[in-house]
Parts: C-alpha cells; sequence; structure tokens
C-alpha cells in the first residue's frame, strides 16, 4: 500500500442482477489531489462512490481510504470522509442547525467545536440567517449548501462529492466550487463525480473517464486533449447559407457539424484542409465571414473515449 | 483502544436518540397509534364493568408501556430509507448496532416517560403501590424490552414503507394485548390460554404491575423479570442481525 495515495482501488466489482454496474476497476488518487470521476448517465459513478464511502458492499475487489481497507476499517474510513451525495439527505423535518448538530455528533466532534464550525460554515455558504428554519422549506441550490457545510463540519481528509453542482444556478454552482477549490487549497484531497466536462476541466487535477463500468481512461484534462490530436476542428461561417452535406464532401474533412450559425469540420490536417475551404467558397461564390483552427474541447475527447469503450 | 471505540459509539447513539425525539415523536401517527389508540381501547373494555381501581391499573399500565414503546420503532428504518437519510447514517463512522440502539432508547424513554401517567393516574384514584421498587425496575425493564421488539418488527421484510410496516406491526401487537393477561388475568385463563400467553412478554410485565399494586401474581417476580431480560437481549440481537443482512436491500 502506497501512503502517497489517499485513494487505492483494485478490481473493484459490483453486480446488480445480471447488470455490471462496475467493472474490476483499478485506480489510485493521490494525497492533495483533485479528482474527476465522469461519466455519462448510468457509467457506474455513484456505483463507485457509494462502495468507496461504505454504503454497498463491493462483490469483487479492495478499496482503502487513506490506507483504511474500506471493509475492515470501515468506521476508521468513515471518520476522515466528508460526503455530498447525489440526492439530498439532510433531515427535513430538521432545521439545517440540528442537521449540522447531529451529524457532528454522529462524528464525534465535541459539542463546543461542532457549534463553532456549524456557524462558520453556515455563514461562509449564506445560510447562518436561516440555520433555525426546517430544511423542508429549503431551496435545492440551499439543501446542496447546507449538505456541503454538513460534509465539513468534522473536518475531513478528503471530500467525496457525487454531482454537487447538478441542477444549481450559476451563483450556487460557483459558490460551492470555490469551496471545493479552498478545502483543496489545503492538501486535502477531493474525490469528485460529474458528468459536466466543463466542471471537471475547471476544477480537477486528474479525470478518469467510466463508461458502463470500466475506466476508459485517466490523465490530466490537458493531456487529454492532447492525447486526441484526431480531433482537431476548424470552425468557419459563410455570408450565404452552405449544405453541410456538401462541406464534409471537401478532401480532409472527417466530419462537418452545423453549430449555431457556423460549421464545425473535423480534420487531421487544418492547414491542408484551409486551402481546399477557400477553393470551395470560390466555386459556390460564397465568402468567407470568419475561420478559426480549434483544438479538441474536453467533451470532444469525452465523447470520443465514451464512443472507443 | 476498543473500550474508546465502545464508549465511543454509545456516546454516538445519543446523537440518534436525540434525532428520533425530534423528528418522530411528534408526528400525529405516532399519537394516535401509540397512545389514542390504545388507551380508547382499554377504556371501550373497563367502561360499565365493575372493577376496583387495584385491577384496572396494572392492566392500563401494560397497555401503555407496550404501545408507547413500540409506536415509532417499527417505523423509522421504513421512513429513513425513503427519505435516503438511512444512507446518511451507514456513510457516517458509526455501526449498526449504534444506529439501532439509538432508536431502541429513543423508544425505551418515551416509552418509560408515558409509563409514569397510569401510575400517577392509580395513585390519584387512591390505588395503593405495594412495591414500588418492583414497579419501577419492571416499568424500566419492561419497556427497553418492548423497545426491542419494536425494531424486531421492522427487521423483515426490508421495506421503505412506512405504512406496511405499522400495519404489519399491528397485526402483532394487538393480538399480543390480548393474550396477556391485561383484559382477562392469566390465572383465568384455560390452559391453553396460558400456554400461548407465556410466550408473550407483556404477559410478564402485566404480573409484575399486579403485583406491584395488587401484591400477588401468577409467575414468581423473579421469573417474571428474568423472561422480561431475557426476551429484551433475544428481540435486540436477532434484530440487529437481521437488520444487519437486509441492509444493503434498503439502500
Amino acid at each position: 500500500m502506497n501512503t502517497e495515495n489517499a485513494v487505492e482501488v483494485s478490481n473493484l466489482t459490483k453486480h446488480f442482477g445480471e447488470i455490471v454496474a462496475v467493472d474490476h476497476i483499478s485506480f489510485q488518487v493521490k494525497k492533495g489531489e483533485l479528482f474527476g470521476f465522469l461519466g455519462p448517465n448510468a457509467a457506474g459513478k455513484t456505483t463507485t462512490i457509494r462502495m468507496l464511502t461504505g454504503v454497498i458492499k463491493p462483490d469483487e475487489g479492495t478499496a482503502s481510504i487513506l490506507s483504511y481497507d474500506i471493509l475492515r476499517e470501515g468506521l476508521k474510513t468513515k471518520q476522515l470522509m466528508g460526503i455530498v451525495p447525489e440526492m439530498a439527505n439532510a433531515y427535513v423535518d430538521l432545521s439545517a442547525w440540528n442537521n449540522l448538530m447531529l451529524i457532528g455528533e454522529l462524528y464525534g466532534v465535541p459539542k463546543r467545536q461542532r457549534q463553532e464550525r456549524a456557524s462558520k460554515l453556515l455563514k461562509e455558504f449564506g445560510l447562518y440567517e436561516r440555520r433555525k428554519n426546517l430544511v423542508k422549506g429549503f431551496s435545492r441550490g440551499m439543501k446542496q449548501k447546507l449538505l456541503l457545510c454538513m460534509a465539513l463540519i468534522n473536518e475531513p481528509q478528503i471530500l467525496f462529492l457525487d454531482e454537487p453542482t447538478s441542477g444549481l444556478d450559476v451563483e450556487s454552482q460557483r459558490l460551492i466550487k470555490d469551496m471545493i477549490r479552498e478545502f483543496n487549497k489545503n492538501g486535502k484531497t477531493v474525490f469528485l463525480t460529474t458528468h459536466n466536462m466543463e466542471e471537471a476541466n475547471q476544477l480537477c487535477d486528474r479525470i478518469a473517464i467510466i463508461n458502463h463500468g470500466k475506466i476508459a481512461t485517466i490523465d490530466s484534462p490537458e493531456r487529454l486533449r492532447l492525447r486526441s490530436s484526431g480531433l482537431q476542428s476548424i470552425e468557419v461561417s459563410f455570408d450565404r447559407a452552405v449544405r453541410v452535406d456538401e462541406l464534409s464532401k471537401v478532401h480532409g474533412v472527417k466530419e462537418a457539424k452545423k453549430t449555431g450559425d457556423k460549421i464545425r469540420l473535423y480534420v487531421d490536417e487544418p492547414g491542408v484542409v484551409l486551402d481546399k475551404l477557400v477553393d470551395f467558397a470560390r466555386s459556390k461564390r460564397v465568402k468567407i465571414i470568419s475561420i478559426n483552427t480549434l483544438g479538441p474541447t474536453l467533451e470532444d475527447v469525452f465523447l470520443k473515449l465514451v464512443k472507443e469503450s | 483502544m476498543e473500550t474508546n471505540l465502545y464508549w465511543g459509539q454509545f456516546k454516538r447513539s445519543f446523537a440518534i436518540v436525540k434525532k428520533n425525539v425530534r423528528i418522530y415523536y411528534s408526528k400525529g401517527p405516532v399519537i394516535i397509534f401509540g397512545l389514542l389508540v390504545p388507551f380508547f381501547l382499554f377504556l371501550s373494555f373497563y367502561i360499565g364493568r365493575n372493577m376496583p381501581a387495584e385491577a384496572l391499573v396494572p392492566g392500563l399500565l401494560g397497555m401503555t408501556a407496550f404501545f408507547t414503546a413500540t409506536s415509532v420503532g417499527p417505523a423509522i428504518v421504513p421512513w429513513e430509507a425513503r427519505a435516503r437519510t438511512l444512507e446518511r447514517l451507514i456513510s457516517s463512522p458509526i455501526s449498526i448496532w449504534t444506529i439501532f440502539l439509538g432508536d431502541v432508547l429513543s423508544s425505551f424513554f418515551f416509552g418509560a416517560l408515558v409509563s409514569v401517567f397510569p401510575v400517577i393516574f392509580g395513585l390519584f384514584i387512591g390505588v395503593r403501590i405495594a412495591d414500588p421498587l418492583i414497579l419501577g425496575l419492571g416499568i424500566v425493564l419492561a419497556t427497553f424490552c418492548f423497545a426491542c421488539f419494536s425494531i424486531l418488527l421492522s427487521a423483515y421484510p426490508p421495506t421503505d414503507s412506512p405504512a406496511s410496516v405499522m400495519m404489519l406491526s399491528s397485526m402483532i401487537k394487538f393480538p399480543l394485548v390480548f393474550i396477556s393477561g391485561i383484559f382477562i388475568p392469566i390465572e383465568e385463563l384455560p390452559a391453553w390460554g396460558k400456554t400461548i400467553s407465556s410466550i408473550s412478554p407483556l404477559t410478564y410485565f402485566t404480573d409484575l404491575a399486579r403485583y406491584s399494586i395488587q401484591g400477588n401474581s401468577h409467575y414468581p417476580i423473579e421469573l417474571d423479570l428474568i423472561v422480561l431480560a431475557a426476551f429484551a437481549i433475544i428481540f435486540l440481537v436477532t434484530a440487529i442481525k437481521i437488520h444487519e443482512r437486509t441492509m444493503q436491500k434498503r439502500l
């Protein structure tokens, strides 16, 4: 077991009946790393995080969190974690304050400390004025912020977040992302699942892409983009409408897609295709208004890898 | 180290107690099914019958202790499974024993507290308590035993429907009341009735209550106390073992 790693997973597998939700996955997350687990719906992200946080038991394989085995040393492992689950699960019949006191007590945080931390967290997340209100009256964004407060009340060494910004307004998303960065800045580890490529790109040091329960690849967002040289593209717009199917026949163009008032052409060699595009415009008697060469976005890489896997 | 672990988990079970008291013991169905239904059932049986107060209070006490201590316990796990708060508890650094010990203790405190009222009522109408010590010990032991029984009622099947569990538990609880010497003293039951009543923990508490108030009991009081303690241990261990096995199906 490498003590440099915060999470070590080996051959982790989970079946639900005949469906293999997670299929022999292995990976490591370094201490202090902000690690993203990216995948489409039903890829196995939530099942993986639920196994790592001790909610459900794996059928095969092993996993350790900060050197503690999740099955044999479950209580020690859980003591070091903060968890923001996919579905809001604060007690709606308790106030925000009582939810925090309950979680603090379950983690063994002494009374005075949990009161101080709860006040600080609620102020940071803008919930302090509503601390005495029952959670059943909270908006989705407020509930999500409260879940993050609940995850941080024990000052965890590692934070597990399952789709933390899903369905939130822009302001709440920004606040939660800032808090995640702040937590990570203090050398603590973050394990984040998301299906939002931009979020993973903005936050994560490394990303694992999972699909159909298997990991397609693990790398940094930038290196993932560089690895996918075949996904370079040219974005072009003309002064008049041009048929996309005609553009897809231009030499060197692998695929053409309409994106708003522009057309995106996926190519291997942008330089060669640029000449051909000028010829195409002349032959059709249309003017090129704008033309840009683009590297692959993380979304392109993600879709390519998911398709391949 | 191990002692610290167990003591720490025991302390954390009181967080579950506080949570249960705040959330569940003020709910309408709890008040109705836990307090009002048994109270009116009892009254409907006794009103119009010429019975001495000393014969009335042990039955009322037995009903109150049994129904209050078992009023919430069966519904907590299905309620929490449905609200997904059970997942929150399972992902916290507490064992399944800690969760259910908290559920048992909250039912126990509620049952023991409410059981004081029939005793006060009895004193108010002039009933003399012959052995207050045994009565107090009996209330504590019996409400703990019934609280353990309450978590057994939700152990199987592993459903997330509180209504189903409440219905199932009512089907078990009400017949138990009729065979436990509350309405008809055990001595007056036929031999087969006495045999059936011996499998109900409520029988032994009613017997203890009669001894404490009327001064006579069907079984030796030592036996009543031992059987209640044995039932409590069996219910607690069995319930938690079943919950441990079925927990994954609820998550």
